[in-house]
């Protein structure tokens, strides 16, 4: 028997498709509107949706949880934060779509303070990094990468702290 | 081989458990995104050098998207004289602060991690631009 938190995940679609609906009747050129950016969205996320995939694969068959554990556990030390902001800086698409590999790494050991630190990561687009400097001038994107890079390290150890005083 | 099988088997199925969520936040973005009229930002900061970081990090928490997207807006907001900390924090909570995405966030990486998170990020957007404006200013 399918236990009754297995069904948040298709209560929270059927809540957002009745907001859909909604809004139809509301106003129906947003509605419209948001469908087209719905579809256009969905067709840039497919091959992110692939990349992940694959990637969630060979995880699966390359990596044990040992080794897991010793390149992102609790123990990983400096080698742990490198390798999550290096993956951070460099994985692309939405934030969301890497919730799934990082639930399965979470369920092999990968510690928290690291799974922060990769989503904050996500900010530095490498690039983008040109377009950023035609708005906002070169020293002030280069420093904001840079203080963004570091300060991705105290928020994973404050995250991760605050959550084990939670427990 | 059976290895590699079980291996596929196992992301596909991982994935597959992820799409209601996943569905279900891009659907969201998109209705946000629709709904929000982009005037509606520039009318919210107030000109005052405490309250308008507090107002951008709000803004960027809420709304999704591209990153793109934020940098327009916030070259916008520069032409409109809104100050360097306030555009800072609202480009950094854009990609770093999910309200939208926050259900799926909870349902996936648990909803204590989900919350600490994003509430820790909302106020290191604001600590990261003060270092970068102060930054700047020294340089």
């Amino acid at each position: 028997m399918k236990s009754e938190k297995s069904y948040a995940e298709w209560y929270f679609l059927a809540g957002v498709l009745i907001l859909f609906i909604i809004t139809y009747f509301i106003n129906s050129d947003m509605a419209k509107s948001a469908l087209l950016m719905f579809m256009d969205i969905i067709l840039k996320v497919i091959p992110i949706f692939i990349l992940i995939f694959i990637l969630m694969a060979i995880t699966n068959y390359f990596i044990k949880p040992k080794a897991l554990i010793r390149y992102l556990g609790r123990d990983s030390g400096i080698k742990g934060w490198m390798l999550a902001i290096s993956a951070g800086v460099l994985s692309s698409g939405p934030i969301y779509m890497w919730y799934p590999l990082l639930k399965d790494l979470q369920k092999q050991g990968m510690r928290p303070g690291l799974i922060t630190a990769f989503l904050y990561n996500r900010a530095v687009k490498i690039p983008l990094l040109p377009l950023l400097i035609v708005y906002f001038g070169f020293a002030y994107s280069i420093l904001l990468m840079v203080i963004m890079i570091i300060v991705s390290v105290f928020q994973g150890m404050i995250t991760e702290k605050i959550m084990e005083i939670l427990e | 081989m059976n290895r590699l099988i079980d291996s596929v088997k196992k992301a596909f199925k991982s994935l597959l458990n992820s799409v209601p969520v996943l569905v279900g936040v891009i659907l969201l973005v998109s209705l946000v995104s629709s709904i929000i009229p982009k005037s509606l930002y520039t009318s919210l900061f107030t000109g005052n050098i405490i309250l308008d970081p507090f107002i951008g990090a709000i803004i960027g928490s809420i709304l999704a998207g591209n990153p793109i997207t934020s940098y327009i807006l916030g070259g916008e907001f520069l032409l409109q004289g809104i100050s360097m900390l306030a555009i800072t924090s609202f480009l950094v909570s854009w990609v770093t602060v999910g309200l939208v995405q926050m259900p799926a966030e909870s349902m996936l990486l648990g909803k204590k991690f989900a919350v600490t998170r994003n509430i820790t990020a909302f106020f290191f957007a604001i600590i990261v631009a003060v270092l970068t404006v102060i930054g700047v200013n020294l340089l």
